[in-house]
């Protein structure tokens, strides 16, 4: 098992893509930031909180469940659901930034945009990635990525962050032993 | 889990794993979403032998929001009419492809009989054998407690609930009396000795013969239905003189605690067990109680079949072979 980000660098590459996509949006104004849990929304926390700072104004920061938009459901014994959380002012006519930890096959985000689908029409839908790792299986990229990480498909990319399990770091470790 | 046969079949981890299902899954529908594509290709039947309204619908509800394919089978205008006996229909069900068969039979241990001959290979759901057990009516009710005393938390420790009227002949009050003692809530049976069934006293209950007496005590009173169709005794004297003793009037609601709950499963006698302004009172979560079956049953079904089912696992392992 490798370190591939410890704590200060996940701050950095989370206050980098603050930034960003404050610079791609003109501002924090109708911007939404949904996480997908369970570690995607301690992101999106992160980096509203991140934008917050920057720009003095509170920024809406919600969570997305997509386990009933998942293609994988019947190859697997039933998940658990997570709560979704829309903003009380919903997602119409919104810029939408989906936050996630890894990006990998893209499935995930999908699913996600299946989700959004239901909820509402969003005037433009962005993705934000702690980790993107590559071997994408369908036509997906993400906007804002906050370290690109070549990996092989035996390999294993896990995001601890300190909310959900008590330290901030990117491990990398490999199945084949 | 594979069948939802009976309360006895969950463990307490199980019953509240069901309950936050159905949690988050309200909590969607309140944000707008509606429909969700989970069960989309699955067959879910409703196999009703006996009259039903709400839980029919409510499974039928269920099943849509998740994009199943329902097939309504009631007794009536069906060849179970001419005396076509459960396995026979069972193996139809088995041959169009049922993933998961609710039924409803007036004969106490049909859901048990489907479910453990091998007839199919679907999941089975009882909703409603004889007097026996109403699994997802409990479920129901536990929900609409937690949700108005718990705040959809945990389980319902420290809780007290009156179940009031034909304990006898009533499958709800079995099933709530497994299941909420399962989540820790205290029971007292309310009813006249005779609408009591005998070996009552091993139910791990406390019962009263006196409604004035305990209502003050309980954080939800559960108004049940005089079963006049499985009544061919005499249980009480008049329909007066229930109503009077056993009756939840408006008098009674003011005897109750500020936070207390008034439910029923439905139908409603009105002026018999209850009375129209009592149903109606501020108290009442009979109408909640309806559309938070729905979210239940979608819990309930998602959990059986929104997964890799029996058969899924069989014929994915017969690919690999």
């Amino acid at each position: 098992m490798s370190v591939v980000l410890n704590g200060a660098e996940i701050a950095r590459a989370l206050k980098r893509i603050s930034h960003e996509i404050l610079e791609r949006n003109h501002g924090s104004s109708d911007l939404i930031l949904l996480g997908i849990p369970t570690r995607g929304v301690a992101i999106a926390e992160q980096i509203a909180s991140d934008i917050s700072g920057i720009e003095n104004s509170e920024i809406e920061c919600g969570t997305l469940d997509i386990t009933m938009y998942r293609d994988d459901l019947r190859l697997k014994p039933p998940r658990n659901l997570f709560p979704t959380r829309i903003p009380a002012s919903g997602i119409d006519g919104k810029n939408v930034v989906l936050v996630d930890d890894v990006l990998y096959s893209g499935r995930t985000i999908r699913a996600a945009l299946d989700a959004l689908n239901e909820i509402g029409r969003p005037r433009t839908v962005q993705l934000a990635v702690l980790i993107d790792r590559g071997h994408r299986e369908l036509p997906i990229r993400a906007d804002y990525v906050g370290k690109n990480i070549p990996t092989s498909k035996n390999e294993n990319v896990k995001v601890h962050i300190s909310s959900v399990d008590g330290i901030d770091e990117v491990t990398i470790e490999s199945d084949l032993k | 889990m594979k069948n939802l046969l009976s309360i006895d079949d969950l463990t307490k981890a199980e019953a509240i794993e069901i309950l936050d299902t159905a949690v988050t899954l309200s909590n969607l529908s309140e944000t707008g979403v509606k429909k969700f594509p989970t069960l989309r290709g699955r067959t879910v039947v409703n196999l009703f032998f006996e009259d039903s309204t709400r839980t029919r619908i409510s499974f039928e509800a269920a099943a849509k929001r998740l994009s199943a394919d329902v097939i309504n089978f009631s007794a009536k205008g069906s060849s179970l009419s001419k005396g076509e006996s459960l396995k026979d229909t069972a193996m139809t069900l088995q041959a169009m492809g049922a993933d998961a068969v609710i039924i409803r039979h007036n004969s106490s241990g049909a859901a048990h009989r489907l479910a453990s001959q091998k007839w199919i290979d679907g999941a089975v759901i009882n909703a409603g054998d004889g007097t026996r057990e109403h699994p997802t009516q409990a479920l129901l009710d536990a929900f609409t407690i937690r949700r108005n005393l718990k705040n959809d938390q945990g389980d319902l420790k420290g809780l007290k609930v009156g179940i009031v009227g034909d304990i006898l002949h009533s499958r709800v009050a079995r099933s709530n009396v497994l299941l909420l003692s399962k989540l820790g809530a205290e029971v007292v049976l309310i009813a006249p000795p005779t609408l009591l069934p005998v070996g009552v006293d091993s139910w791990g209950t406390s019962v009263s013969y006196s409604f004035d007496e305990v209502i003050g005590d309980c954080d939800a009173v559960m108004m049940l239905r005089v079963q006049k169709e499985r009544m061919e005794d005499l249980f009480f004297p008049t329909e007066r003189e229930y109503s009077r003793a056993f009756g939840l009037t408006k008098d009674r609601i003011a005897m109750m605690k500020e936070s207390a709950i008034v439910m029923h499963p439905g139908p409603m006698n009105r002026g018999l067990e209850i009375s129209a302004d009592s149903a109606e009172s501020n108290k009442s979560v009979i109408v909640e109680q309806v559309a938070n079956g729905v979210s239940v049953r979608m819990a309930v079904l998602y959990l059986l079949i929104g997964g890799a089912t029996t058969r899924d696992l069989e014929t994915h392992l017969g690919e690999n072979k």
